[in-house]
């Protein structure tokens, strides 16, 4: 019968060890929750680009969006992405110095973001309420940039545990891979964002 | 013991767990990060919101046995059909079906330890609790009416703090739908016990991932459209109001996308508790396996693209009609192969007429009835005719009573005397069966009648001509109610009380039957090894000392 149990004492027990020590699933883990975050994005996507049909003008006269600032902030945190990147390399050789450098730098860069971003609101001179576009705008850049802030949240979060001697180390640093994942995934959201909203007024 | 036993083994970097000998009852009560804890958890809390969400049924039955309002307000009324729907869905059958019995079995039956993140487990328990203390504090601001589905602009002129506070409940349960998804995906992928394939997998485990892997991409998509009905009751905003551009079609669209999916979430995991207790309870290996576990997947994949069947009246274009008609139809397709399947594995089985069996074989007649009634709503033309009539009321009860609920009162059967260690007695299992079973048809089959000659759902005032089906309607769900009450009382008493179950009482093949009753914490003081396929009943095997 199937499951018996003890018929085969050593291949139980590599069972057992194998249950100890099972294989670190976080990652992936924080993969398979990134499609599911991936698609309420592409809800707002699909409404955004629904309203934009339907509407005669889009955005409407008065709502126009700022080009230049957003560009920047875009290079910005596209850079940013490959930065945090020698991070997760200079771990992986065992250089926790490395880490933290890369870490700060890509902490500073997305702080940079977020004031850009807060920047750009205060300036804009119509908000939320405004008409149906300021109302995907508002929705849809502060639902990107509160992503944006938990990253940050989550690379202060890698910079204060790596204080302690040996929390990192080449064989051991799942938290920052999955802060390096998260901070990959709030980049690309951005792209498609900086795309829809801001490249298509040009169209 | 178990923890004795592993202590030496347990060099690597994960530290052995520490725990109890064996949980206390306050224990239950708290953030436990046991599989088993957590699944009795959920079946416990889901099955109390079960008997609300029944109690509001009733008081809606009581006020349509009349065709004046005169027993409830009429908001109260509105505020309970409303929550009657959300309560059953997001409360009692997800939770229960897929929260309760797939935390509980699934490590069980794949010979792990635990989730693969235990942590995350007990969080998504506990999500749930404040998602349930929420729809119920909104009756304290006249309790959201707006309808489970909440279209506006009916959500946006009702009770707007109530509708926040049903919004917010359904986030919460939604963010434990996600949680949940992630761990049974990771878990059944790669926590299986090295000697299982996947071809050995057991048809509940296919179909918790199926059902994972559908809520996990629809769930998000409810959020969104939830966001922003929040965002336009409360922030100004406008994007499902048509005065300044919205579009409340969009809202449907966002809505269903996860909704229909939702009736999947809601039967797939059922389908998977039918295959295990079929083949246990006909002493017989289930016919096709392989068909039965991708046609899970099917469902899973097709259910995606159906979701406009819901809205063929929403001004929805003939083309878009006629493609959503024939994806719904589609779906019918792996849905037969699994009711034949079933027929087959019951087919010349040596069937015994246990609680168990005897609700899964109901619930084969009743699904199969609101199979048929789902063929006609989904084809556009006969949809248009009865849209919005009791004959929808009808079609879902039969899926999700005479489906899900039967379901998991099989699963409950089956697998009490694993979880308690004790079995459920049989008397008061058929009276329960019994009672179900006249008690669900009376109380839905005379709908469909209502809906066909016109009577509209979704209110408390009707036609005098529809009062005597009404009252048939009525007396059957008090039966219904009166139902419950042996099932509850054999709980209770048998809990402790019942004839004790041994490891395995069913003489059952699936791993979750290789250990003790209740299991020991951990599971498996040694893990086991798979021979043989889980349904291998009848067929060589090797027999081991």
């Amino acid at each position: 019968m199937q499951g018996t149990v003890d018929s085969n004492s050593q291949s139980a027990g590599d069972a057992a060890i194998a249950h100890e020590e099972h294989q670190d699933l976080r990652v992936l883990g924080l993969l398979i929750f990134l499609c599911s975050e991936f698609l309420m994005f592409a809800g707002f996507f699909v409404l955004f680009l629904v309203y934009r049909a339907e509407a005669a003008a889009w955005p409407p006269e008065g709502t126009e969006v700022e080009l230049l600032l957003p560009a920047i902030n875009t290079v910005i945190l596209v850079s940013s992405s490959f930065v945090i990147h020698y991070g997760d390399v200079a771990i992986k050789k065992g250089d926790v110095g490395g880490l933290r450098k890369w870490y700060l730098i890509t902490a500073a860069m997305g702080a940079v973001f977020l004031c850009g971003q807060i920047y750009e609101y205060a300036t804009l001179g119509y908000g939320l309420t405004t008409n149906l576009f300021s109302n995907c705008f508002y929705l849809m850049t502060g639902f990107h940039g509160l992503h944006v802030f938990i990253g940050l949240l989550l690379i202060l979060g890698v910079l204060w545990r790596s204080r302690r001697e040996g929390h990192y180390g080449a064989e051991k640093h799942t938290g920052v891979e999955m802060a390096e994942i998260y901070w990959h995934f709030v980049d690309i959201v951005w792209i498609v964002l900086f795309s829809l909203i801001y490249l298509l007024t040009l169209i | 013991m178990a923890q004795a036993n592993l202590t030496d083994r347990g060099a690597g970097n994960f530290s052995v767990h520490h725990h109890p000998e064996k949980w206390k009852w306050y224990d239950y009560f708290t953030f436990n990060v046991d599989h088993k804890v957590i699944g009795i958890q959920y079946l416990v809390t889901s099955f109390a919101f079960y008997l609300i969400g029944g109690l509001m049924a009733l008081a809606m039955r009581a006020e349509l046995a009349t065709p004046n309002s005169d027993l409830l307000d009429p908001n109260l009324y509105n505020a309970f059909l409303t929550n009657h729907g959300t309560i059953m869905i997001f409360l009692w059958i997800v939770p229960g079906a897929i929260g309760g019995f797939g935390n509980y079995l699934v490590p069980l039956m794949i010979g792990a330890r635990d989730m693969a993140f235990p942590k995350l487990n007990a969080l998504a328990f506990w999500v749930t609790i404040p998602a349930g203390a929420l729809l119920l504090g909104s009756f304290f601001f006249g309790g959201a009416q707006a309808g489970w589905t909440s279209y506006p602009p009916l959500s946006l002129i009702t009770a707007n703090t109530a509708q926040s506070m049903w919004i917010l409940a359904i986030v919460f349960a939604g963010t434990s739908s996600i949680l949940g998804a992630v761990n049974f995906i990771i878990t059944i992928w790669k926590m299986r016990v090295p000697s299982m394939d996947w071809d050995q997998l057991p048809l509940f485990c296919w179909a918790i991932l199926a059902t994972s892997i559908l809520a996990l991409f629809s769930t998000p998509v409810l959020a969104a459209g939830l966001v922003l009905l929040l965002f336009d009751i409360n922030f100004g905003t406008s994007f499902f109001k048509p005065d300044a551009g919205g579009d409340v079609v969009m809202y449907q669209h966002l809505f269903w996308f996860y909704s229909h999916p939702a009736v999947y979430l809601m039967i797939l995991p059922i389908f998977g508790i039918m295959s295990e207790v079929i083949p246990v309870h006909a002493r017989k290996p289930i016919f096709g396996y392989k068909a039965i576990a991708y046609s899970s997947l099917t469902i899973c994949l097709v259910g995606l693209f159906v979701w406009v069947h819901h809205m063929f009246t929403s001004g929805t274009p003939p083309w878009m009609r006629m493609f959503f008609t024939v994806s719904t139809l589609i779906v019918a397709v792996p849905t037969g192969v699994k009711i034949f399947s079933w027929v087959a594995t019951l087919w010349g089985g040596k069937i015994r007429y246990t609680s168990a069996m005897l609700f899964a074989i109901g619930l084969l007649v009743m699904f199969v009835l609101g199979g048929l009634s789902g063929v006609t709503l989904g084809t556009a033309p006969v949809d248009i005719h009865v849209h919005d009539t009791y004959y929808v009321v009808a079609h879902f009860h039969y899926v999700l009573f005479g489906g899900s609920v039967f379901g998991i009162y099989a699963g409950f059967y089956h697998w009490f005397p694993k979880i308690t260690g004790h079995y459920l007695n049989e008397g008061l299992g058929k009276l329960h069966f019994v009672l179900t079973f006249i008690g669900t048809n009376l109380t839905f089959l005379p709908m469909h009648q209502l809906g066909l000659q016109g009577m509209p759902r979704r209110v408390a005032m009707y036609d005098p001509q529809f009062q005597t089906i009404n009252q048939i309607c009525t007396f059957g769900a008090f039966l219904l109610g009166v139902s419950v009450l042996p099932f509850l009382i054999n709980a209770i008493w048998s809990w402790s009380r019942g004839a004790k179950a041994g490891g395995n009482p069913w003489d059952a093949k699936t791993l979750e039957w290789t250990t003790d009753s209740p299991p020991a914490i951990e599971n498996w003081e040694v893990l086991p090894v798979v021979t043989q396929g889980p349904y291998a009943y009848g067929e060589e095997h090797l027999t081991v000392e």
